[in-house]
């Protein structure tokens, strides 16, 4: 995020995309509810009639993957009606007059069929964001699980830029990451393309940098992303012969979960961390049995970039050890140098000696958590708001974004669209919350929900089975006649194991992060 | 919370006899809080808007005929404020003695919630005496609703309506509300139903906030019996991105259950249904305890440390052997701490020298 969760108290105009927040940020949802409690106005752009657009002034149900659209059209309405920040983009932005020429051609009433929601709505929406002073941008995976996933998002910093919501408070653009410690593996170089702190594996200074304190020679070259490394799995030429898995249930949680099966099962040598004998641990060769919450002392980084303290609260159950102490005892039977930890402090404080952004951070000096990346030197309190001078790399760039249809729309074989996501009650692939008594009387198992327009065009009945199939493969799931799905798309979680969705996901990727395309899956839904 | 911007003016007012500072608006009891004055009170909790029910808090201010709440009353410049007099003690104890005088008990488990002794710690501390005005009883509501998670056992409800306040005013859920006046009080749900129906989402905050234990942590309960003193440990709920402080109680090696911590930057005592109940799985039987090699015929067989750390060192060595540097790559995770990604990117880097090593941000 670019702002504290604290700003999310003070906007003027809320725009949430892509972001189930009450069910997947439920804390940071709060913020917002008391924002709209003290006269904020709230938008909401989701496919589904999620609790937070219940909660919005205006709902826009768009198509899934029609967000580019919809945004090159509002950015067309706030710089037809002179809402820019013409200050802001002189002093602060490049490459905007390029932007304004471009975003003339997109008009409501072109996004309108785009989008299937009428072009008075996106000229509504755009026409407050434009006048909130201050606007902020809240997205999730919604916006980034998409093959346009990094045009969706540089769509959203152009709206940012161009009405100068950046750097003050109770504005900015930010995404609310979905993992404890998703933010902190990034922040810890656990990435192809950059070392710790960001710092960009292909730039030869700082690969030297990092060949001379791990002792070795690390090539200047990005890596592969896992998607490609999942794909070249087993094969001769390039393979990717062995992987080390850390704490995650990859069969379960990635897309197309039948080549990602296939392809963990190709592997000569696998070897597995974990809490649980996952779905994927069952692949291993070698399995490691982790310590977890509240067994592990250890840093965590949060949505805001907080860095704070996790603590061990009991003992470790039966021979569990931390992560890094595994990973330091295989590194160092390999002959790998730099592997003599002998505590979590050790691990941490070796980081922050690497990393500009935690260069003013330590072990001690995060006891109270009152830090926020980036923390550059000893004497700095920390930066909860970016960009509040300049921006990292000098003037905010717009982007020039053009419309895309997802990588499968729907036909005659697949005519119904699928868009998957989370659930309040349950993490995840539900290794943790699913062994958590009393959850299950909340939430027992995955059903489809269907819009009751769409049950009755389809003779569905509540708590029917129907078979599900996508390009990929085919599941069973009970249907949930609900409002919450829009006609034409149903939707489901990936959560029980029993309800494999992953199965059919997988349709396309990002070309740059290569993140899939999970929330758009053309299938076909049959009684049985 | 209530916050006052920084901008505001320094005041000074006399409390207990002593100069002290303020800034304009803040209350008289945010003032006494700041001085360790130990007013007491019932239905207050510095997240929300004050309410000025329970009356505990009155203080006496010079010029005023009548003790005045101090929750509901800001500080003025030169107020001449007393905290304890015999006159506000004796107040004090008859309102703790009407309010005692139906709860049938007073001696609740710490495990019932973070507020839950707030009550029993009061009585304890005024005179009271319990039975002065035992007679008829207020209204009774839901006890029997079979969810896993919260107790409602309003036998010890007094109305304070902490917990109606912070469902609307801290989470904007509204699941809970008041029904009827007086003796005949209830806190319902929408027809009265059980919470499950309800716009409940479990969040575990009217448990948090009660002061007298009619609401309870069933899940932290069940550790009622069980022997020790309960141990706070402050760490960070292990769930979503929002990274909530949060207070791991155990008994012995257990986790019994969690607190939400109320001075938590990011969650500012807030919880949801996962952070709040869903820890069970630290314990669970399902956990792996000692490494597994997996054996010819596809099934695990359990080991030693020594024998699966060689065993999956030799395998790595092997496939670099074979292949060459580009064959490995390392996966870590978005849930396991810095420690745990930092090392995994290092093993990948300073063995192979290549950057093939990616975390869980892509699905």
């Amino acid at each position: 995020m670019s702002n504290p969760l604290r700003d999310m108290e003070h906007p003027d105009v809320i725009f949430c995309i892509g972001t189930n927040m009450t069910e997947c940020h439920p804390v940071a949802a709060t913020r917002l509810k008391k924002a709209i409690a003290k006269g904020a106005k709230m938008i909401v752009a989701d496919p589904r009639e999620i609790h937070l657009a219940k909660l919005a002034d205006l709902h826009l149900p768009i198509r899934v993957g029609s967000d580019v659209a919809l945004l090159l059209a509002m950015a067309h309405v706030i710089a037809r009606e002179g809402l820019i920040d013409r200050e802001f983009m002189d002093a602060r932005t490049a490459d905007g007059e390029a932007f304004l020429a471009h975003v003339r051609d997109f008009t409501p009433e072109w996004a309108s069929p785009i989008c299937e929601i009428p072009a008075a709505d996106i000229e509504t929406a755009a026409l407050w964001f434009g006048c909130g002073k201050p606007s902020a941008i809240y997205y999730t995976l919604g916006i980034t699980e998409h093959i346009c996933g990094v045009d969706n998002v540089q769509s959203l910093c152009n709206l940012a830029l161009m009405t100068g919501n950046l750097g003050i408070e109770g504005g900015g653009i930010n995404p609310m990451r979905g993992q404890n410690n998703i933010q902190g593996a990034g922040d810890c170089g656990a990435v192809p393309n950059n070392f710790p702190g960001f710092q960009p594996c292909d730039n030869p200074e700082f690969a030297a940098k990092f060949s001379e304190a791990y002792r070795t020679d690390i090539e200047a070259i990005r890596g592969i992303t896992k998607v490609t490394a999942l794909d070249l799995c087993g094969k001769e030429e390039g393979g990717i012969h062995a992987i080390l898995i850390d704490g995650e249930n990859t069969v379960v949680t990635d897309p197309d979960m039948n080549h990602c099966r296939h392809a963990l099962q190709s592997l000569d040598h696998l070897v597995v961390i974990d809490l649980f004998l996952t779905e994927t641990a069952q692949l291993a060769d070698v399995v490691f049995p982790a310590t977890g919450f509240a067994e592990t002392d250890g840093v965590q980084t949060n949505t805001e970039r907080r860095v704070q303290r996790l603590r061990a609260a009991v003992p470790a159950v039966g021979e569990s050890k931390p992560d890094w102490w595994i990973v330091s005892q295989i590194a160092k039977r390999m002959g790998t140098p730099g592997f003599e930890f002998e505590s979590a402090k050790e691990v941490f404080n070796e980081l922050c000696s690497l990393s500009p952004i935690y260069a003013g951070l330590d072990w001690d000096r995060i006891e109270n958590s009152e830090y926020q990346w980036p923390v550059p030197h000893k004497d700095h309190p920390g930066t909860p708001r970016l960009h509040e001078q300049e921006f990292k790399n000098g003037r905010g760039l717009f982007k020039i974004i053009g419309y895309r249809d997802p990588a499968e729309v729907i036909d005659r074989e697949f005519p119904v669209w699928l868009t998957t996501g989370r659930r309040l009650q349950s993490y995840h692939s539900r290794t943790q919350t699913g062994r958590s008594e009393g959850i299950d009387y909340l939430l027992s198992e995955e059903t489809l929900e269907v819009n009751p327009d769409d049950a009755k065009a389809w003779s569905l009945a509540d708590g029917e089975f129907v078979k599900m199939a996508s390009r990929r493969g085919e599941i069973q799931i009970k249907v949930r006649v609900t409002d919450c799905s829009p006609k034409g798309t149903v939707f489901a979680s990936f959560s029980f194991a029993s309800v494999p969705v992953n199965i059919l996901t997988g349709s396309g990727y990002d070309p740059v992060t290569q993140t899939a395309e999970l929330k758009v899956c053309p299938v076909r839904i049959a009684k049985i | 919370m209530h916050q006052v911007a920084d901008n505001t003016r320094t005041c000074t007012m006399t409390l207990g006899g002593g100069s002290v500072n303020f800034r304009e608006g803040e209350t008289i009891y945010e003032v006494a809080e700041r001085h360790r004055k130990e007013v007491p009170t019932l239905c207050y909790d510095p997240r929300l808007e004050a309410f000025g029910a329970c009356r505990l808090c009155v203080v006496e201010v010079e010029g005023i005929r009548n003790p005045v709440a101090s929750c509901t009353t800001k500080a003025t410049e030169g107020m001449v404020v007393r905290t304890r007099t015999p006159v506000l003690d004796k107040h004090r104890t008859t309102l703790l003695e009407l309010v005692a005088s139906e709860n049938r008990n007073t001696k609740v488990d710490s495990l019932s919630g973070y507020a839950s002794q707030e009550f029993g710690n009061l009585l304890d501390r005024y005179p009271v005496r319990a039975g002065r005005f035992a007679g008829k009883k207020s209204g009774t509501s839901n006890t029997d609703d079979k969810n896993p998670f919260i107790l409602r056992d309003y036998e010890n409800c007094i109305s304070c309506y902490r917990c109606v306040r912070v469902c609307a005013e801290q989470e904007g859920d509204h699941a809970i509300n008041v029904m009827n006046r007086g003796f005949h009080t209830q806190i319902i749900t929408e027809f009265n139903n059980d919470l499950r129906d309800s716009s409940c989402t479990f969040c575990g905050q009217c448990v948090a906030t009660c002061p007298t234990g009619a609401l309870g942590d069933k899940k932290a309960l069940r550790a009622k019996d069980t022997p020790g003193e309960i141990k706070k440990t402050r760490s960070v709920c292990p769930y979503c991105g929002v990274g909530c402080s949060v207070d791991i109680l155990t008994k012995g090696d257990r986790v019994v259950g969690i607190h939400p911590a109320m001075d938590g930057p990011a969650n500012e005592g807030a919880l949801c249904v996962k952070g709040q109940y869903a820890f069970d799985f630290v314990h669970h039987p399902d956990r792996l305890t000692k490494p597994l090699i997996k054996q010819p015929d596809g099934t695990f067989r359990e080991a030693e440390w020594d024998e699966a750390l060689q065993k999956a060192a030799d395998g790595f060595l092997k496939v670099r052997e074979k292949y060459g540097n580009h064959a490995t790559y390392g996966i870590a995770s978005g849930r396991a701490p810095h420690e745990a990604a930092y090392t995994m990117q290092k093993f990948i880097r300073a063995t192979y020298g290549t950057n093939y090593i990616d975390n869980c941000s892509r699905a």
